[in-house]
This record gives C-alpha cells, sequence and structure tokens, in this order.
C-alpha cells in the first residue's frame, strides 16, 4: 500500500509541473477566474461580443446557449446579437479570415477552444500585457506574445504603457552585476496615457472576459462536475455493496 | 455451510444485482440521450417567422420549418366556399384524428378563416401534394371544391387540408402549432409565444 | 449425439425450457463452463490480477464508447475538428462520451502496462504460457495502432504533426522509405486521405483483429490455466477428494467474478474522477495545443507524443543518427517492442515468481521499471529539460546522455537475462500456495 502512495505522490508531482507555459518564459499572473459566477459571465460574454466578436469568430458557441449563462433569448436578442439574425446562429465574425489575413498579416484564430489550447492565466497576462512599441507593425507589443499582429484593441480602456527596464540598484546606489557580465536589470511599465478605466476596474473588466473564454472552452464544464458529483457517489455505494458481497462469499475460501 | 449463511449472502447478492442494475441504466441513459436531436439540430428546426403582408388572396406561399415544406394559403371566399361543399367527400370533416393543435380544430382548420397553415407532406408516404386551384375541375372532376392533388398516389385534400374519401393517404394534412404575432406575421413551430 | 448425451439444463427457474432449447443447438453451457463457469483459478490471486479482466472491460468500454461518437464525427479533414467540438457542445452528453473515450485510451495503456508488470512480477510468461503471451504483446502492438490512429481523428496540432512525425519515421527507412511514408499518407502531407484511411483502421480494422485476439488470448488461457503469485502450476496439484478440484484451485464463479466486478467498480470511480474532474489530466490526456485545429505550415513549438509512446520516443531520440539516417533510431524503437516478443525463452530461471527468485532478478525488475518511467518521462519533455552538462563534457544535454543510459538498461533487461536469470541465487519454489 505504501509503494502505491508513493507512486500516486510521483505521478502527481509529475502532473503538477503545469501543462501551459509561455513562450516567452514571462512568469503569468494568476487569473481569478470562477465559471460558477453568471454575473462576472455575462459581463464577460458582453465585452467578448462588444470587442472581440468584429474580428474573431467563436464558431462552435451558438448565441442561445448563453441561456446557459443565465441570459434569456430576448437578453441575448437584445443586448448581443450582432453578428446573426437569430439566437440559434453560431457566433461568427464580421469579418472573413481572407480579410484578417490581408489587414493583420495573420488570421484571427477562431476563439471558441482559445481557453483551453492557451490557459486562462496566459489568457488573463496576455489581455493586460500590450504596451506601445514603435519598432512593431500595429504599434503594439504584448510581454507573452512577442510581436504579436493583434493591435491592443482595448486601449481606450486600459490606457497605454511603455516597458522601461531600469538597473537594479544596492544601498549605496551602485548597479548590481548579474553574474553574466551585465547589471540585474527589472522591467517596469509606466502609463503614459491613461484609459477610461482604472487599473482595477481594468482587471476585473479582463477577469470576467478570461472568465466567460473559459466558459465557452467549455460550456458544459459546470454540469460536467455536477454529475460527477453524483456518479461519484453511486460507485462509492457500488464498491461497499460489492465489496460486501466479496467478502460474503471469499469467507469459504481458505 | 449453514442456510442461514446461505439466505445472508442471496440478500446481498439480490441488493447488489439490482443496485447494478439501476446503475447499469443509468449508465445507458447518457448514451440514449446522444441520440436525441442536438443543439444544431434544435436550431435548425427553431421557430419560422413568416411574413405575410405581400400574400395576395388565393396565393400561397411556401417556406420551410424543421425541413418540411409549410403553405401559408389566404383563401378567398369562393375557396372557403369550396371547402364547405365538398364536405360530402371528406373522410374526416371534424378532424377527429389529432392532426391540428386545439385550436385549429374548427370548420378551416385554422386561427383565422382567411389563412391556412399546413404542413405540405402528403400523409400517406410523405411526397409533397400540388395546388389545384377551383379551376381545375376539368381535371379534378366536376365536384372539385378547390385543394391540393398528391402526384405520387393520387391523394386529394382541400383547402383546409381534409383529405377525401376513398384515397390513399387515411388521414388530414397537418396543421402545425403557430401564432399570430402581429396581423401580417405567423410564428410557426411555436404557439406559446406572443399575442 | 451429443445433444442426447447432455444432461438437462437446470438452474435458470422459468427459463429453463429457452435455455435448454439452446443448448441442444449451441454448446451455450459448455462453453461458459469451459471459458469461465468451471474454470479452475488459483485461490490466491493478489491486487496485480484485476488488471486483466479489467483490461477486457475497458475495451469494451472503448468500443461503446466508440461506436456513439462514430455516430457525430466526420473524418473530414475540414470538418473533424469542428465535429468533435460539436460532440463536445451540440450532442447531448456528447461531451461525456468524448471523455470516457479520451480517459479510455490512457486507462487502456495503464491496465495493461500493469497487467504485463503483473507478467514479469510471477513469471506469466513462461512455459507453459508463451503462446498466451504472444498473444498479448500482439494485442498490444495492436493497441499502439490503435491509439496512434485514433489519434489523428480530432486534427488538432497534435494530431496533426504527432502523426507527421510518426509516418515520417517510415521515411527513414533503407531505400524504400520515402515511397513508403508517402503511401501510408496517400499524399505528401497528412491529409484529408491519411485522416479518412485512418478512420477506417481506427474504427473498424484495428478493433477486428483486436476482439480476435483477445478471443485468442482467453482461449490460450483457458486452456493452460492461470499462473499465480507463488508460480505453482495448481494442475499439477492431486485432486481434493471431496470437490475434485486442485488442492489449491477454485472455481472462476462466482469467487473470481464477484472479485472481478470489485475490481471494475474501484476502477469505475478512479476513472470517474478523471472523466469528470480532469478529463485533461494536466495536459497528458488531452492536450492543450489539440485545441488548435490542424494546421500544416505551423507545427508548435513543442510537440510530444502521448505519454503511453513517450518511453519508445525516448529511445528513438536517444539513438545518434548514423550516416545521416535517423534508422537506426526507429530500428531501436522498433527493437524495444519487438524484444517482448522473446520475453519467455530469455527468462532461464529454474523458478517463476519473484517470491522465489534472488536479489539478481530483483534488481534488474526494479531498474527495468523506474528507467521505463524515466524514459517515459524524459519523452514527454523537450531534450533540453534538464539543461547541458559543462563544457568539459562537450555541453551534451544531461536529459539525452540519461535517456542513452536508459535505453541502454532497457536493452540490458532483456538481452541479459538468459545470464542472470540463470545465475541468480532462487529458494525453492513451493508446492502449495502459500
Amino acid at each position: 500500500m505504501k509503494k502505491i502512495l508513493a507512486l500516486f505522490a510521483f505521478v502527481s508531482a509529475v502532473l503538477g509541473t503545469g501543462a501551459f507555459a509561455s513562450e516567452a518564459g514571462v512568469k503569468l499572473d494568476h487569473a481569478p477566474i470562477n465559471v460558477g459566477d453568471m454575473a462576472s459571465l455575462q459581463s464577460g460574454a458582453r465585452s467578448f461580443v462588444n470587442y472581440c466578436l468584429n474580428c474573431h469568430s467563436a464558431s462552435m458557441q451558438r448565441y442561445n446557449r448563453l441561456r446557459d449563462i443565465g441570459l434569456t433569448d430576448e437578453q441575448i436578442k437584445d443586448n448581443l446579437l450582432f453578428t446573426a439574425d437569430k439566437v440559434g446562429e453560431m457566433m461568427t465574425s464580421g469579418m472573413t479570415r481572407k480579410d484578417g489575413k490581408e489587414w493583420f498579416g495573420a488570421a484571427p484564430p477562431d476563439l471558441s477552444v482559445v481557453a483551453r489550447s492557451r490557459g486562462a492565466d496566459w489568457l488573463y497576462t496576455y489581455l493586460r500585457g500590450f504596451y506601445r512599441d514603435s519598432s512593431t507593425t500595429t504599434g503594439w507589443n504584448n510581454v507573452v506574445f512577442d510581436r504579436v499582429a493583434m493591435p491592443h484593441v482595448l486601449w481606450q480602456l486600459q490606457g497605454e504603457r511603455v516597458r522601461k527596464e531600469e538597473s537594479l540598484k544596492d544601498a549605496e546606489g551602485k548597479e548590481i552585476e548579474d553574474g553574466h557580465g551585465g547589471v540585474r536589470k527589472v522591467v517596469k511599465f509606466e502609463t503614459v496615457a491613461p484609459g477610461s478605466m482604472s487599473g482595477s476596474e481594468y482587471d476585473v473588466m479582463v477577469r470576467d472576459l478570461v472568465n466567460y473564454l473559459v466558459w465557452m472552452g467549455e460550456p458544459n464544464q459546470v454540469l460536467r462536475k455536477q454529475v460527477g458529483f453524483w456518479v461519484l457517489f453511486v460507485l462509492g455505494i457500488m464498491i461497499a455493496l460489492v465489496g460486501l458481497l466479496k467478502s460474503a462469499f471469499w469467507k469459504d475460501v481458505h | 455451510m449453514t442456510d442461514q449463511v446461505n439466505s445472508g449472502r442471496r440478500k446481498v447478492v439480490a441488493i447488489t444485482a439490482a443496485a447494478g442494475a439501476c446503475a447499469g441504466v443509468a449508465a445507458a441513459l447518457p448514451f440514449a440521450a446522444s441520440m436525441l436531436p442536438s443543439e444544431r439540430a434544435k436550431a435548425l428546426g427553431a421557430p419560422v417567422e413568416a411574413d405575410i403582408s405581400g400574400l395576395a388572396p388565393g396565393e400561397m406561399q411556401i417556406l420551410e420549418w424543421r425541413g418540411k415544406p409549410v403553405w401559408i394559403i389566404r383563401r378567398t371566399p369562393e375557396m372557403l366556399a369550396g371547402i364547405k361543399k365538398s364536405e360530402g367527400n371528406l373522410a374526416d370533416p371534424k378532424s377527429e384524428v389529432p392532426q391540428q393543435p386545439a385550436y385549429a380544430q374548427n370548420e378551416f382548420r385554422s386561427i383565422k378563416d382567411e389563412y391556412a397553415v399546413l404542413v405540405g407532406v402528403c400523409t400517406h408516404l410523405g411526397c409533397s401534394p400540388q395546388f389545384k386551384s377551383l379551376d381545375a375541375q376539368a381535371e379534378m372532376g366536376a365536384d372539385w371544391g378547390g385543394g391540393f392533388y398528391c402526384p405520387c398516389h393520387g391523394s386529394k385534400f382541400d383547402f383546409a387540408g381534409h383529405v377525401y374519401k376513398g384515397v390513399p393517404a387515411p388521414i388530414n394534412l397537418q396543421v402545425p402549432p403557430y401564432t399570430y404575432l402581429s396581423d401580417t406575421k405567423i410564428l410557426i413551430g411555436d404557439d406559446t409565444k406572443g399575442a | 449425439m451429443a445433444a442426447a448425451e447432455k444432461p438437462p439444463v437446470t438452474g435458470f427457474g422459468p427459463l429453463n425450457c429457452v435455455v435448454g432449447w439452446v443448448d441442444a443447438r449451441f454448446p451455450l453451457i459448455k462453453l461458459w463452463e469451459e471459458q469461465w463457469g468451471k474454470y479452475i483459478a488459483p485461490k490466491n490471486f493478489n491486487f496485480w490480477y484485476y488488471f486483466g479482466s479489467l483490461a477486457a472491460f475497458v475495451l469494451v468500454l472503448q468500443i461503446v464508447t466508440g461506436i456513439f461518437l462514430t455516430m457525430n464525427y466526420k473524418p473530414d479533414a475540414t470538418q473533424a475538428f469542428a465535429s468533435v467540438e460539436y460532440i463536445m457542445r451540440e450532442v447531448p452528453f456528447g461531451w461525456l462520451i468524448r471523455y470516457m473515450h479520451s480517459t479510455g485510451a490512457s486507462a487502456f495503456f495503464i491496465v495493461v502496462y500493469l497487467h504485463m508488470f503483473r507478467s514479469l512480477l510471477y513469471g506469466s510468461h513462461r512455459q507453459p504460457r508463451e503462446l498466451l503471451w504472444i498473444f498479448g504483446v500482439l494485442i498490444y502492438l495492436c493497441l499502439m495502432g490503435e491509439a496512434f490512429f485514433g489519434y489523428l481523428l480530432p486534427w488538432g496540432q497534435m494530431s496533426f504533426w504527432g502523426a507527421q512525425v510518426i509516418v515520417n519515421l517510415f521515411g527513414s527507412v533503407p531505400f524504400i522509405g520515402p515511397d513508403l511514408s508517402e503511401w501510408i499518407r496517400g499524399d505528401y502531407v497528412i491529409s484529408d486521405a491519411t485522416l479518412n484511411r485512418f478512420f477506417a483502421f481506427h474504427v473498424i480494422a484495428i478493433p477486428l483483429v483486436l476482439i480476435g485476439l483477445v478471443a485468442a488470448h482467453l482461449t490460450a488461457l483457458h486452456e493452460v490455466g492461470s499462473n499465480n503469485p507463488d508460480g505453482v502450476e495448481i494442475k499439477k496439484q492431486p485432486k481434493d477428494p471431496q470437490t475434485g478440484l486442485p488442492l489449491d484451485g477454485i472455481y472462476s464463479h462466482p469467487y473470481y467474478t464477484i472479485k472481478d466486478l470489485y475490481g471494475v467498480a474501484v476502477f469505475l470511480f478512479v476513472f470517474a474522477i478523471v472523466v469528470f474532474f480532469a478529463p485533461e489530466m494536466g495536459g497528458y490526456f488531452l492536450e492543450a495545443n489539440n485545441f488548435i485545429p490542424a494546421d500544416s505550415l505551423k507545427t508548435p513549438p513543442h510537440i510530444a507524443p502521448v505519454w503511453y509512446f513517450t518511453p519508445y520516443y525516448s529511445i528513438l531520440r536517444a539513438i545518434p543518427p548514423l550516416f545521416n539516417s535517423q534508422f537506426p533510431g526507429v530500428a531501436a524503437m522498433g527493437a524495444a517492442t519487438l524484444i517482448l516478443f522473446f520475453l519467455p525463452w530469455l527468462d532461464r530461471s529454474p523458478v517463476k515468481s519473484i517470491r522465489y527468485r534472488g536479489p539478481i532478478y530483483k534488481v534488474a525488475l526494479t531498474a527495468f521499471v523506474v528507467t521505463f518511467l524515466l524514459l517515459g518521462y524524459l519523452g514527454t519533455e523537450p531534450t533540453n529539460v534538464w539543461g547541458q552538462f559543462g563544457p568539459w563534457l562537450g555541453n551534451v544535454e544531461r536529459a539525452t546522455v540519461i535517456a542513452r543510459i536508459g535505453t541502454l538498461i532497457y536493452f540490458a533487461f532483456f538481452v541479459l537475462m538468459p545470464w542472470y536469470s540463470r545465475i541468480d541465487k532462487v529458494k525453492p519454489e513451493p508446492q502449495r500456495l502459500t
């Protein structure tokens, strides 16, 4: 039994080493999301439709499935239905893939399952990680996606930031060497033009958007866990019953 | 082994078998459910809105609902008279077979006398019957009051979808659930919404 | 003639006549009794003996869930990815069926690896069970094929590039390689044609072979009888005068029927935890990159096979190319699986079970298991995962060196077995089960 426990410990240690990593090796911020929070999901859905759906599609997501996050068909129709006529249609984009390729150099990817390929933390860091960079074609760069083709769509909300590297200084004001012939530096972001939202308001808005993206990656995930609870409950009873049966029969075998 | 032990064991066997059977049925349910119409099928089968403002008297409009043709016919007083005239030739003039919602179980099988809404699929083997006006008496016989003729096996229906006697089709044409959203808009497939 | 000699059917209550009618025309009772009902098994099966019946259970699970998946899956390069998401989102309980199938694939390998490990522990592959073992290895190879073909079907980036890499391995075969891999793909890249044929292999060809092999495996087992943790042949024991059974034998039914059911219940509990609460299993059962549709122009930054192939993938990467050819690595990978066939003849120990073997085999088996797990782990990571050795060792990657040592240990376990299994100090096998 001890061996088995040790094996489990080993396996979980291996599994714990995270499936998602950013390409640049940047430490990702933890996305404080909760797919059970309907208000957050609804606000995220609104942001998604307003800001993302102009260029991106979510071609596997049906508008009327938003009823699963507490919206009625009428609410969907009145507030969210911009790119389709009927609530039964898919969340397609106003832009074709070909246009996107011409305008941005890369077709904006479909976002239906983006949370499953990127992970919530990456999205949360990405959407908060744009900064001004005059060397790129869009004039924007991103901390987790270097020279990304997408411009900062939410800049009016977040404002404009620039990236600054500062040398670390010790108590006497001398630069600290990094051991590889340079000096230790710290990267800072400075807001040069404030947006319409404060920093924390923007974080909340992005959190809701990421929350929505995570929900949309697997709309059945809440149901899955609910069903799972009952299945485990029933299987627990079955284990007890068959275990009882087993001992009733095996007591004859010596 | 004593009988007592045996009966105790039997009880455990019975309880476990019963519980296992229940769990097995429960496990089969999601598989059976997966064969029901999917969200896509439901969305494609969603209620359809029809705009009847442009429909002239005596004309018919065809639209698709759940992959089937639905006819909306604006019946003139002559056509309504034709329905009355053919009453003696009908198999089910009182619409007793439940081929229509309760609100369409009346003389003209409709909410408003002027507009008939029918699923255009012959109740015999599923062909779509043809529109035959009152003037088609030469072809359809002298007592023809106007209606539909199925080209596949010759079934006849009047302008309310009543089936004639002695034709292959056994029952009247189906009236789908529908409702008037306004005087010129009909929602087909759903009668719980609207006015 | 046989029908007249059969005893009347009893024990089915009111159904006696129905079962009797069938039995008079079909060897129903005989089959049942030979294959399970009156099959005599040793009474001391332990934890490791659950995995045979569990493998059969998972096979059924995969077939049933697979049938329901094909009802909505489209083997078409333009629709495959979306059809999987259609199953996940739009088909009622489609997500459950799909997760059961994807988790079942990994569960199948876990169960089969543990089942094979049991054989190494107790010498179940030894005479007279060589053919039983060979059927088992064939099942394992089929399973690898089944998993490989099936993994292309979701048509995500990992599906595409995994298949691309594996099919290109065949391209390294001398002389015919390039033509061979083109023939397998039916195109110059992995394409719709490849997807369509892999679908055919995955849903019908390999499953048919697999079911046939499982039937052969079970028939062979019930012919020679089960081994046990003591490695004692119960068939050679004197019979108990009361029951007519070997002294340490019991009927499979009801004892092992119930015990295996218990195993299934516990398995399902663990299985359900994964299916309902961790279907991606941290990226090991469902990989993040496979949620990006296949793109023949863009390789993901890090591709690795699914975890159950990674020990062999590590061996492939560990072997350096020779004359600019990857073939030695490919050959080593092939040899690593094919060498399993020879195990019954490589093992020369006078005893079967590890309980009576000496320290050398215990060390060898431990080293083998640790190596297999280590190679498996390294196969999931890029080769620079542990950095490099310093310039004094030519800056070689640490993980590559470890994988090479691992490959040596893997092969040494088999190749040196005829020698070390014979010189090992063994304890005498008992006559009765302990």
